[in-house]
C-alpha cells in the first residue's frame, strides 16, 4: 500500500465526511438561507431595470454575477476562515502528528470547501431561477461554461485562501482581511452593476483580479448574446477569461504549497495553547 | 547558534536499545535561554515522567522530541532518527497527546477515531476502533459529537487518538489534567496496559507527583533548563535525604524522630517501652518532598 495515495484516499473520505457534517449543521444551513434570501432581495429590486444598451433585465445579469461572487467567497473566504480556525483549534497540529496527515488534511479541506460552496451555489441558483425564469432556457453549452467557470474559479481562489490563511495570525484578522478584499473587489468588478459604467482606470484594475473574470464567465454562460453589449469590447472574451483565471490558479498552486509547508512547520502544541489563551482573552 | 562541536553537558554513554537519546540540547528564544544542555536517554519500554516547575522547559523539550520544534544546538535521536528530519514512516511510530486540543468538534467519536486510525494502515494495523473506545471508557459516548464531550471525556479521546496507531513511543503532555479520580484511575490502568502488554515507551509530563510515582519507574526533573535529577523515585528520595521520619505517642505525648535506619530504631523503641508505644508511623520522604527539596535547591 502506497502511503501517499492512501492519504489521498483518506483526504477524499475526510472531505466527504465534513461535507455531510455541513449538510446537517444548522449554522451552515442558516448561512446558506441568509445568503439566498439576501441575493433574492437584490434580484427582486432589479427585476424591472434593464441592462444598459440591451433589453435584458438587470436581475438576469446580476444572478450569474452573484454565482461568480459565491464561488470566490466560498473559495477564498471559506478557505481563509477554516484554515485560521483549524490552526487555532489544533486540527492542523493533529494532521501534522499523523503520518501523511497533512496530505489528507489538505485534500479533505479542498473537497469539503468546494462541496459546501456548491451547496450554497445550488440553493441561490434555485432561488434565483424563480425570479429570473429566463435562465431555465440556458442550453447545454451554457451549463458546460458554468461548470468550467466553477472549476477555474475554485482553482484560482482556493490556493489564494490557503496563502492568506497561512499568513494571518488569528481567525479575526483572517476573516477581516479576506472580507475586505472581497468587498473591495465586488464593488469594482461589475458584479452588481455593469463594469462599463465605471471609470476606465477602475476597469483596468478590476481586470487584473479573478472576480471580474469569474463574473464575465458566468454571464457568458447564462445571458443571451444581446447582453454582450454591456461588456468591455462587446465580447465575452472566453480565452481571456480562461487565461487570466488559469494564471491566478497556476500562481496560487505554485505559491501555496511552500507557504503552507512553512506555516505547518511552525505549528506546535505551545503555539496552539498560546492562541487558545489569546482567544479566551478575547471572549472574556 | 552554538558550535555543534561543543562538548555536550550531562553526556551519558549511548545505549543500544535507546529510544530517545539527548545530549547537550540547547534552545534559545532570542536572548532567552530555555534549555541549557539537557541530556538523558530513555530505553525501550521505559515509562518516564518529566517533572519541573512551569517555565522550566518541559514543553519545549517534548516538542523538540516530537519533531514539532527546531533546536539551537545539541544531539537528539528519537527512534534512531533526528526528529527535525523525521519522515512520515518515523511519524507513524510515534503517538502524541498534547494539552489543548479542541479540534474536530463536529465529528462523532467513533467516526473520528476510525478515520484517524486509517492513516496508520500502510505501516501497521491500527487498534480496532470499538476496542479502543472501550479501553478509554467512551463506549456509551461513541456516537456523540466530539464537542458534546465533557473535558475529561475529550481528553480520553485525545489519548485514544494518540495510541490508535500502536506507537512504539508515546508522548503524553499532562494527560490527566481535568480528570475525576475514577477517570484518573482508569487512565493509569490504560498506561500500565500499554507499557506491560505492548512495551510502549512512554514519556509523560505531569504536575501530579502522586501520578508520576504511580506510573513512572524513572523520574526526570527539569529545572532552569537542565536535568537536575534522574532516577527512580526511591533513588531520588535517597539522594535528598536518607532519613525516615518515625512518629509515635507514649502516655498521650507525641514524639517525632528522624533516622537513617528506621527498622533498628523502632526495634529499640519497643525493647525500651513495649506496649506503651502507640500511633506508630514510619514515613519515608515522598516524591513530593523530594521534588520540592530538589527544585528549591536549584532555584537558590
Amino acid at each position: 500500500m502506497n502511503a501517499t495515495t492512501h492519504a489521498v484516499k483518506l483526504g477524499l473520505a475526510r472531505g466527504w465526511i465534513e461535507f455531510r457534517h455541513s449538510l446537517t449543521s444548522s449554522t451552515d444551513m442558516y448561512f446558506n438561507a441568509f445568503v439566498a434570501v439576501a441575493f433574492v432581495v437584490v434580484l427582486y429590486f432589479q427585476r424591472e431595470v434593464k441592462l444598459p444598451g440591451t433589453d435584458v433585465s438587470l436581475a438576469a445579469a446580476t444572478l450569474p454575477s452573484m454565482l461568480a461572487l459565491l464561488v470566490a467567497v466560498g473559495g477564498l473566504v471559506g478557505t481563509v476562515g477554516t484554515l485560521a480556525v483549524e490552526r487555532e483549534d489544533g486540527t492542523l497540529l493533529r494532521a501534522k502528528a499523523m503520518p501523511h496527515g497533512m496530505t489528507g488534511y489538505l485534500i479533505g479541506r479542498i473537497v469539503s470547501t468546494s462541496t459546501a460552496g456548491l451547496v450554497t451555489l445550488v440553493i441561490v441558483l434555485v432561488a434565483g431561477l424563480i425570479l429570473v425564469p429566463s435562465m431555465l432556457g440556458t442550453g447545454l453549452g451554457g451549463w458546460l461554461m458554468f461548470a468550467w467557470v466553477i472549476v477555474l474559479g475554485l482553482l484560482a481562489t482556493l490556493p489564494l485562501g490557503a496563502i492568506v490563511g497561512s499568513l494571518t495570525s488569528n481567525p479575526q484578522a483572517a476573516a477581516g482581511f479576506s472580507m475586505l478584499t472581497i468587498g473591495a473587489l465586488t464593488s469594482t468588478s461589475g458584479i452588481f452593476y455593469p463594469i462599463t459604467s465605471m471609470p476606465e482606470w477602475l476597469q483596468v484594475v478590476s481586470q487584473i483580479f479573478p472576480l471580474y473574470w469569474l463574473g464575465l464567465g458566468m454571464r457568458s454562460a447564462f445571458l443571451p448574446d444581446s447582453a454582450v453589449a454591456a461588456e468591455i469590447g462587446q465580447s465575452w472574451r472566453f480565452f481571456e477569461t480562461t487565461g487570466v483565471l488559469a494564471l491566478w490558479a497556476v500562481a496560487g498552486l505554485l505559491l501555496a504549497p511552500p507557504i503552507l509547508r512553512r506555516m505547518a512547520k511552525r505549528e506546535s502544541g505551545s503555539l496552539v495553547q498560546e492562541r487558545r489563551e489569546r482567544a479566551m482573552q478575547r471572549v472574556s | 547558534m552554538e558550535a555543534l562541536s561543543e562538548l555536550p553537558l550531562n553526556a551519558e554513554p549511548a545505549r543500544d536499545d535507546a529510544v530517545i537519546e539527548v545530549s547537550g540540547l540547547r534552545m534559545n528564544y532570542g536572548p532567552r535561554e530555555v534549555l541549557n544542555g539537557v541530556g538523558f536517554s530513555v530505553g525501550a519500554g521505559e515509562v518516564i515522567a518529566l517533572l519541573g516547575p512551569n517555565g522550566a522547559g518541559k514543553t519545549t523539550t517534548i516538542e523538540i522530541l516530537e519533531g514539532f520544534r527546531g533546536r539551537s544546538a545539541g544531539q537528539v535521536r528519537v527512534l534512531g532518527q533526528d526528529p527535525a528530519q523525521g519522515g512520515e514512516a518515523w511519524r507513524a511510530r510515534i503517538g502524541v497527546v498534547l494539552q489543548s486540543w479542541r479540534d474536530h468538534g463536529r465529528w462523532r467519536v467513533r467516526e473520528l477515531l476510525r478515520h484517524l486510525g486509517r492513516y496508520y494502515e500502510p505501516y501497521r494495523a491500527p487498534y480496532p476502533t470499538d476496542e479502543l473506545i472501550e479501553a478509554v471508557g467512551l463506549t456509551e459516548h461513541a456516537g456523540k459529537r466530539v464537542n458534546r464531550l465533557s473535558g475529561g471525556q475529550r481528553r480520553r479521546l485525545d489519548v485514544a487518538i494518540g495510541i490508535v496507531g500502536r506507537p512504539e513511543l508515546l508522548f503524553l503532555d499532562e494527560p490527566t489534567a481535568g480528570f475525576d479520580p475514577q477517570a484518573r484511575r482508569d487512565f493509569h490502568d490504560l498506561v500500565h496496559r500499554l507499557s506491560d502488554l505492548d512495551s510502549t515507551t512512554i514519556l509523560l509530563t505531569t504536575h501530579d507527583l502522586d501520578e508520576a510515582e504511580k506510573l513512572a519507574a524513572r523520574i526526570l526533573i527539569l529545572s532552569g533548563g537542565r536535568i537536575v535529577a534522574d532516577g527512580s523515585p526511591d533513588q531520588l528520595a535517597r539522594g535528598v535525604s536518607r532519613d525516615a521520619q518515625v512518629r509515635w505517642s507514649r502516655d498521650g505525648e507525641l514524639f517525632v524522630h528522624a533516622t537513617e535506619d528506621a527498622t533498628r530504631f523502632v526495634q529499640g523503641l519497643f525493647a525500651q517501652y513495649g506496649d506503651a508505644i502507640e500511633d506508630l508511623e514510619v514515613r519515608r520522604a515522598t516524591l513530593e518532598d523530594t521534588y520540592m527539596a530538589i527544585v528549591r535547591k536549584e532555584e537558590r
